[in-house]
């Protein structure tokens, strides 16, 4: 799955779960100060995005995730 | 003493969206209550519900309603009506502005979802949001959030007389000072198989399953318990200098309200409506006004056998034989935490527009029913004052009595 790909799966989960507009989601946005996904937005995305991406994100890797991109990364890697 | 006003209203019922469509409902004499068509529903003994009339899906935005639950969504509709209708401005002392607002049971239907999912998909699959949606201080908390209400939010609890002592705490917020606006009222949604098939092990519902709008039909010979509702009620109540300095449209005064306690039953209300009674007095006591001036009282009335009976004793006793009933829960089923606020809203329009809503279905009225009831077609009387009580399961007895502006 490409870059582009993931950030528009994860950009869908983003708006199902926190409203977010597809059109403002890009690599360099932080989730807390651009994209206002609070932490317990935050639970409900990493869930979603587990099931998704068929990915592990443990709870210690999710305060790493500071940006779009950051997630991109972490699950490109798998 | 303080005068306390009301100044807004809010409803959403399963007569109607909003107060103005509830109302007209009400005073046409419509049934709210119909048959549950979803497929958890057929295997309980009782089969019918007053489901609400518009969804919150078709007023909120799709992400408030997942993080709420739909006890708290309709909170914050009504709320909102109450809130707008009010014409409270933006620049209103927060720190002057309270909210009493209560739920009977609370989030029963986020728990009960939140347990399959963690049955069925593991722990890391429960909502975030599920203890915020499951508190029986939820609603109160996303009313009080809303508007930033930092005068005080509290969420009393009392069964089925929850949002009339709610109208009653948000009365005395405001008299001893702490609040110049209250927001007071209550919600209730727990039409789901566990609270049906819980309050169906009691006996305490209607089983007329094929007839659902006329199942309930208080003081009728044939009545054979309440039927489940869901809606919430919302009042902005205001000190009155308050309400004038700003032009607001004053509805109607709360003159006086009474909280008393059984000591009786859990469950089964005192035959001779003791509690009750007391609660009736006292609020006719604080508004300091002659029993022969209420005309009017919007009764608890479930249409179960003992209660309704009981209630008739008590309003006879404490008020009078002049008085004139109805049990609007006939068309609205039994809002449970939600039905002080909406009996409230709907008396105080009988005082407003000079029209007592019908008690429908009330075709062969039981031998002990001695006072007069609006039976069936809505009455229009003149009302200085007017009076809605509220009984809960626990021995909780509440009464607010509201009089002309």
């Amino acid at each position: 799955m490409s870059r582009d790909e993931i950030r528009e799966g994860l950009s869908d989960i983003l708006e199902e779960v926190a409203g977010v507009n597809p059109d403002d989601v890009a690599e360099d946005k932080s989730f807390t100060d651009d994209l206002d996904v609070d932490s317990l937005a935050m639970v409900e995305v990493v869930v979603a995005a587990e099931e998704k991406f068929g990915v592990k994100i443990p709870d210690d890797e999710v305060a790493n995730l500071k940006t779009v991109g950051d997630a991109v990364s972490y699950i490109e890697k798998g | 003493m303080t005068e306390v006003v009301v100044t807004g209203l809010g409803a959403t019922t399963p007569l109607g969206g909003d107060v103005a469509s509830t109302w007209e409902a009400l005073v046409a004499g419509k049934s709210g209550v119909g048959a549950l068509e979803a497929e958890w529903a057929q295997e309980l003994p009782v089969r019918i519900a007053a489901q609400l009339a518009v969804e919150p899906s078709e007023v909120l935005p799709r992400v408030r309603l997942r993080r709420l639950d739909r006890s708290e969504q309709i909170a914050l509709i009504a709320a909102q009506q109450a809130w707008d209708d009010a014409g409270l401005s933006d620049d209103l002392d927060r720190e002057r502005l309270g909210v009493v607002f209560g739920s009977g049971i609370g989030g029963a239907l986020t728990l009960l979802e939140q347990d399959d999912i963690l049955e069925e998909k593991g722990p890391r699959r429960v909502s975030p949001f599920t203890v915020p949606m499951l508190m029986p201080n939820g609603p109160a908390a996303v009313v009080g959030l809303e508007y930033r209400a930092q005068a005080g939010v509290h969420a009393p609890t009392s069964a089925c007389a929850t949002s009339a002592e709610a109208i009653s705490w948000a009365a005395d917020m405001i008299r001893i000072g702490r609040a110049d606006v209250a927001i007071a009222g209550g919600a209730e949604a727990v039409i789901g198989g566990l609270p049906m098939a819980g309050f169906a092990s009691m006996k305490a519902m209607s089983t007329r399953n094929d007839d659902p709008e006329r199942a309930s039909r208080p003081w009728d010979r044939g009545r054979d318990g309440f039927v489940m509702g869901e809606g919430a009620g919302a009042l902005v109540l205001e000190r009155r200098e308050h309400a004038e300095a700003r032009g607001a449209t004053i509805y109607a005064v709360v003159a006086g309200s009474g909280l008393t306690s059984d000591g009786f039953d859990i469950v089964q209300p005192d035959p001779e409506c003791n509690g009750g009674g007391r609660a009736m007095r006292a609020a006719i006591e604080q508004a300091g006004i002659d029993p022969k001036s209420v005309g009017h009282v919007n009764a608890h009335a479930t249409s179960t056998p003992v209660g309704d009976m009981a209630e008739v004793k008590g309003v006879k006793r404490e008020i009078g034989e002049h008085v004139v009933l109805t049990g609007t829960k006939s068309m609205t089923g039994h809002l449970l935490g939600g039905a002080g606020a909406v009996e409230s809203i709907a008396t105080i329009l009988a005082i407003h527009d000079g029209v007592i809503p019908p008690t429908i279905n009330l075709d062969d009225p039981d031998p002990e029913l001695v006072l007069d009831v609006a039976a069936n077609e809505a009455r229009k009387m003149d009302l200085d004052a007017a009076m809605n009580t509220g009984f809960g399961f626990g021995g909780h007895n509440a009464a607010v009595l509201f009089t002309k502006p």
